[in-house]
């Protein structure tokens, strides 16, 4: 007889668990490369919160955009920008890489090679690179 | 709380999925020009007036919102995974799903009304 309904615990605090050092990832180059990986995140939305603050200068006049630019030229913003963009690049590298994993695609009996995708990744790349480099500079 | 989030799960994977794409595809080289060769003077900044032409496209403005909006998605769902695995914090789960996602949901808006005013 089912008197009582069976109840879970989601933690068991009493039961024995070693615990993990917080830095546990250092010990081999596999995990630097994942957890670089998963902190580039940081650094798109950092870029993401740059680029709405100087959209935000449009709309608040010139005097505004202009002390974000010159605030764009100090060494912080310089430094932090460099460190973003190495961030991004790898973000970039590490995805189009990936994607091919994920999405395996097939015509008829054949699979798409995995290369042929990340191929077309990165011409994906230059081309939209180029679109917005040439949309920026006819600025 | 737990169903919410459980059944919301394909939904923030897939806002995960699309900003992380987006971003790896036009980020590179909107902070290369934009915070790097600008400020240094390899190539010349737009002014004010030139800037803001280049912003009163519906469709530059649709893509900035789809662009900022997705990339700060991106980020909550990577990094909530970070918090969890990088530093051992699963028991402050619903913490830092709020602080993640609800972060990412202010900026979007906040990205919608800045974007509006232009």
């Amino acid at each position: 007889m089912m008197s009582h309904a069976t109840r879970y615990r989601k933690y068991h605090p009493k039961l024995y668990r070693t615990r993990m050092p917080i830095f546990w990832w250092v010990r081999k180059w596999t995990n630097v490369h994942f957890i670089t990986r998963e902190m580039t995140s940081v650094f798109v939305a950092f870029f993401a919160i740059e680029l709405l603050f100087l959209l935000r200068t449009l709309t608040l006049g010139p005097e505004a955009y202009g002390a974000f630019l010159v605030w764009l030229e100090t060494p912080l913003a310089l430094g932090l920008n460099a460190i973003a963009f190495l961030m991004i690049l790898f973000h970039s590298i590490t995805w189009f890489n990936l994607a091919p994993k994920a999405l395996v695609i097939r015509v008829g009996e054949v699979r798409i090679p995995p290369i042929a995708i990340a191929g077309s990744n990165y011409v994906g790349w230059v081309v939209v690179s180029a679109a917005l480099s040439w949309f920026i500079l006819s600025a | 709380m737990e169903a919410m989030k459980k059944s919301n799960e394909p939904l923030w994977w897939a806002f995960f999925g699309a900003g992380g794409a987006l971003s790896a595809l036009c980020l590179p080289v909107l902070l290369f020009l934009v915070a790097l060769a600008m400020p240094l003077g390899w190539i010349e900044t737009p002014s004010y007036e030139a800037a803001r032409s280049l912003v009163h496209y519906p469709l530059a403005r649709l893509f900035l919102f789809a662009l900022i909006s997705l990339s700060l998605l991106h980020w909550a769902h990577r990094f909530r995974f970070t918090l969890y695995d990088g530093l051992q914090l699963k028991h402050l789960e619903s913490l830092i799903v709020v602080f993640c996602y609800g972060g990412a949901i202010i900026g979007s808006v906040f990205t919608a009304f800045v974007l509006w005013q232009l």
